[in-house]
């Protein structure tokens, strides 16, 4: 029942009530806190740093040079073609040359491994809306998805908020590394049956947030024969698929598929973002990339609800199919990463703190586990709350992730400089040194 | 929203498959087992039968709770497009899906049966094969060229506004490098690429705010901070809908409605429309007292309506909604405790010698009515830029915008848009020029279009605003209903090759009106359409 207040008081809808929009976990508290203090060289050196947003600004200056160089991108300089085309266009399929151009720079991404249709490709206002829309056609209000944990904690929000869909986790420990065991989905699943829940599909991420490692081949292939076999859907957000630290360690789904022959291929979907790997979270950009016709057709229709400017696609088709740019900024931004990686793993490591083995994305994958006073999540949120006020960083503790062992913690380096990564470890090794002398 | 598995009916074609196979293999089976009954042989045949029988009855009905879509058993993955439903025969909008993707795609009578897909895909196929959405598509395959396809479709069933945008063209032209990377004086490059807020930027909210003001020519000013941004008006209605109303509940909508209504206020929300008829005789002006009609039969069907959605000036009618009714619809509202959707997206789209009244006006600061009141606007109609998507949800109530921005997350417009209109929309200048201009050459158009229509007696009724003329060709159609309609529809559209939107896609309660669009010709273009419309109501008039 809606929520009714007493006149004259009108109601608001259920969804619009409800706390499913997850802003008061811990995940988002710290950004408050952040979002208060500020860490800043100059005027609050003693701020909080932010370690709790995956954003990428390493690469900043490579976009700045491009569009100073490429002005028309950004315009329709006097006499340029396809005004008429661009500004009026607002059929959802999409300007032809965005597709085109996204479906090249995701085949670059992975290497030339894998193609993709451009016409298969479905575009959305970020892969926020791609992974709800996805949600929306896939299953039905009161279904399930299940999804490997530790997961990134949007998921809560953006697969079941408005969709009514639940998720149910599959439980993957430090044991093995996190990873998904056919055993693992197996009890998920039972698990779902067990509580009357239909399950619709198995969303992973690759390479995966918070653990900011590639899924292996063998897993993949686990995956989707997990999936084939229960007859459900498998979605494959891969927007951290350009960020890995090198190409090869990168096994796209696409891939598996192609191996296969595309066969069982009609159960498969892709999201794929710009917000990540080319660092223009800004600029709203996500895709659905499916197997499935009718998906690609619905999914299409109801990207009406969350379109992308034609502008915006005009400046990223000339920016991605221009190969001198793409080319070079796939593998610059991949060096810096894999440098800031290094910096940050050497230097939690001078502090006696372990990270579990990464090779992508814009983070990493701390275990503080050893400093907890107790193996629970009370004492993970206390530890959290400690660093948080005062080593003043923000970071994500591992139960926003619903990480089933307590002690990880996500640690993002790719949003910051240089400089104030070395301040934060500075900070991070006084701080474990005082804890080692008490 | 949801249906059941079991509650769905199957298609023709399942049942005479299920039927086919059972047939033959039925005999098979009776026959031994008479004669199991009567006592002749078949002992071993009358035991394994029924056994093999129950075997594939279990094996049957696992099949069909796996199979939950009657589309999904006939056209799986797309590969049969099935030549009933037309959203299969869409597959050639899709010119690139070639085989090689689909080659290893599994038969569609697979062990398990195709992979589910949700309620909401049922929906949409029915959706596409609505006149409204055929027709658009038609045109856009076949679009009237003056000079290259003169024989092609001519397009009046999309309201997009082509009058005013030699003006938006040569601006961007000569500002838009400048507005996007150079705001004032040093590279913004670094506003547009991080993350912003997902409701819209400050800026760009100030300069939205200010423009609602501008073109609605009111001394009433728009409060910034009770904007939402959205990629368009589109998503603002549906957010507004799953904000306001659970699904299974229901709002009120005065019909004949902007047929995306049926998209945007019920397909994900799960929410209802209750039509509240308009008349002609009333010259489709909304009446308190259909109001009231309607919502007491939504609870005598046991719907709880949560609001009312009005569009002001209507579409497709044109109509603005006098200051008087406005007052009464609050009334209405307060008394039944509900919320009031007010549509007002084609506010700066007036022509006549009407005063538009914007229900912002009607409200005190102190008015606790305000809660209920909740204003969509947006920038493609007003500002002839569909393609940029800029939709605003303008409500007084924080709960509301509370939860709208947080919704407004999965629809967030993007950053370099932002900065381009913040800059456009701050060019005084320009902005009034355009607004001038914009109008009077609607007045310009909507004036010709009617005329030519009355000249083939075709009356439209008297609008004020709008893109369209809201036509009565019912003279013209040969039995007085939704079948007739379609059937000039169609002549229209195959054998005029003039795209229109029949008043049955807008519910239209009484047949045979029509709504064209004035605003995707130009001038000289109008003869050409009357010309069509005169070769099709001639034969028309003839065969009655």
């Amino acid at each position: 029942m809606a929520i009714e207040i007493e006149k004259p008081s009108v109601g608001l809808s259920k969804v619009a009530v409800s706390d499913t929009h997850g802003e008061d976990s811990p995940y988002f508290a710290g950004w408050k806190a952040y979002d208060e203090n500020p860490y800043n060289e100059s005027s609050n050196p003693s701020g909080v740093i932010q370690m709790g947003l995956a954003e990428n600004q390493v690469s900043f200056d490579l976009l700045e040079k491009y569009l100073e160089e490429h002005s028309e991108a950004s315009s329709w300089g006097k006499g340029a073609p396809g005004f008429r085309e661009n500004a009026l266009f607002q059929d959802y399929h999409g300007l032809k040359s965005f597709r085109q151009a996204m479906a090249n720079f995701m085949g670059q991404i992975r290497g030339g491994r894998a193609k993709f249709d451009p016409d298969r490709i479905v575009l959305t206002a970020g892969a926020t809306a791609a992974n709800e829309l996805l949600t929306f056609i896939l299953a039905d209000p009161g279904d399930a998805l299940l999804v490997p944990t530790p997961y990134y904690p949007g998921f809560d929000r953006d697969l079941r908020w408005r969709t009514g869909v639940k998720i149910v986790p599959i439980h993957c420990d430090s044991s093995n590394n996190f990873q998904v065991t056919p055993e693992a989905m197996e009890t998920a699943y039972q698990c779902a049956e067990s509580m009357n829940l239909k399950v619709r599909g198995i969303l992973i991420t690759n390479p995966s947030n918070p653990l900011g490692a590639t899924i292996q081949r063998s897993v993949l292939e686990q995956i989707l024969d997990f999936a084939v076999n229960k007859n459900i859907h498998l979605v494959s957000d891969e927007i951290y698929s350009g960020s890995t630290f090198s190409s090869s360690e990168f096994i796209s789904i696409a891939e598996i598929l192609e191996n296969r022959s595309y066969r069982d291929s009609e159960r498969v979907h892709i999201v794929y973002s710009l917000s990540k790997d080319l660092g223009l979270p800004g600029f709203r950009v996500g895709t659905i990339y499916s197997y499935n016709d009718k998906v690609v057709c619905t999914a299409r229709r109801m990207s009406s609800f969350t379109l992308i400017s034609s502008q915006t696609q005009h400046l990223l088709a000339c920016m991605l199919s221009n190969k001198e740019f793409s080319e070079n900024y796939i593998k610059t931004n991949r060096e810096r990463l894999t440098k800031r990686y290094d910096m940050i793993i050497k230097g939690l490591k001078n502090a006696g703190i372990e990270c579990l083995k990464g090779n992508a994305g814009l983070f990493c994958w701390m275990n503080l586990s050893p400093l907890l006073e107790e193996p629970t999540r009370e004492s993970e949120l206390e530890l959290w709350k400690t660093i948080l006020n005062e080593v003043r960083l923000n970071i994500s503790p591992g139960s926003s992730c619903h990480c089933s062992g307590p002690g990880w913690f996500r640690v993002c380096f790719a949003n910051i400089s240089e400089q104030t990564l070395e301040i934060a470890l500075e900070r991070i090794h006084k701080f474990m040194e005082q804890r080692r002398r008490n | 929203m949801t249906q059941t598995l079991y509650s769905r009916t199957r298609s023709p074609e399942i049942e005479k498959e299920i039927a086919g196979g059972g047939g033959g293999a039925a005999m098979r089976v009776i026959v031994p087992l008479q004669g199991v009954v009567q006592g002749r042989g078949g002992l071993v045949l009358g035991s394994i039968i029924p056994c093999a029988l129950f075997y594939f009855l279990q094996f049957y009905l696992k099949r069909n709770r796996k199979d939950t879509d009657d589309q999904n058993n006939s056209n799986s993955s797309g590969q049969n497009p099935n030549p009933r439903s037309s959203s299969y025969g869409k597959l050639s909008e899709l010119p690139g899906l070639t085989r090689s993707l689909s080659r290893g795609l599994p038969s569609p009578r697979s062990l398990r049966g195709p992979v589910f897909v949700s309620g909401r895909v049922r929906g949409i196929v029915k959706d596409s094969d609505s006149p409204y959405y055929v027709g658009l598509r038609r045109a856009k395959e076949d679009p009237y060229d003056e000079l290259s396809n003169p024989n092609g479709v001519i397009q009046l069933g999309l309201a997009e506004n082509k009058l005013s945008l030699d003006l938006v063209k040569h601006w961007l032209a000569d500002n838009a490098e400048q507005a996007i990377l150079r705001n004032g004086k040093e590279l913004s490059i670094s506003q547009i690429v991080p993350y912003q807020p997902f409701d819209g930027s400050m800026e760009f909210k100030v300069a939205v705010a200010g423009f609602m003001s501008q073109v609605m020519e009111k001394a009433v000013s728009f409060n910034p901070s009770q904007v939402v941004l959205t990629a368009g008006a589109t998503p603002a209605i549906e957010i507004l809908s799953f904000c306001l109303a659970d699904a299974g509940n229901a709002f009120l909508v005065p019909t004949p409605y902007y047929p995306g209504f049926d998209r945007d206020i019920k397909w994900r929300t799960g929410v209802e429309i209750i039509h509240v008829p308009c008349r002609s005789t009333d010259n489709f002006n909304l009446s308190i007292a259909a109001l009231d009609q309607a919502f007491d039969q939504a609870k005598k069907r046991g719907l709880k309506v949560r609001g009312i959605v009005i569009s002001n000036p209507s579409n497709p009618v044109g109509n603005l909604i006098s200051r008087g009714t406005l007052y009464s619809l609050l009334d209405f509202a307060r008394e039944k405790n509900i919320h009031i959707i007010s549509n007002e997206l084609l506010a700066g789209s007036t022509h006549g010698n009407e005063e538009f009244v914007s229900m912002a006006e009607l409200l005190d600061p102190d008015d606790s009515d305000r809660k209920r009141v909740h204003i969509v606007y947006g920038l493609s109609k007003d500002l002839s830029l569909p393609g940029f998507w800029v939709g605003v949800i303008y409500s007084y109530n924080e709960e509301v915008l509370a939860a709208a921005k947080r919704l407004a997350r999965f629809s967030s417009i993007s950053a370099p848009t932002q900065c381009l209109l913040v800059s456009m929309l701050s060019d005084a200048k320009f902005v009034q020029t355009l607004i001038t201009i914009n109008r009077e050459r609607l007045q310009s158009m909507y004036a010709q279009f009617v005329a030519g229509l009355k000249k083939l007696g075709v009356e439209c009724i008297k609008s004020s605003g709008g893109f369209y003329c809201w036509a009565d060709m019912s003279g013209l159609i040969r039995s007085y209903n939704k079948k007739g309609e379609l059937e000039l529809w169609d002549k229209l559209l195959n054998i005029a090759k003039v795209n229109v939107t029949p008043g049955s896609s807008c519910h239209c309660i009484e047949p045979g009106w029509f709504r064209f669009c004035v605003t995707t010709l130009t001038e000289k273009d109008i003869p050409v359409v009357m010309d069509r419309i005169q070769k099709v109501s001639e034969t028309s008039k003839l065969n009655r």
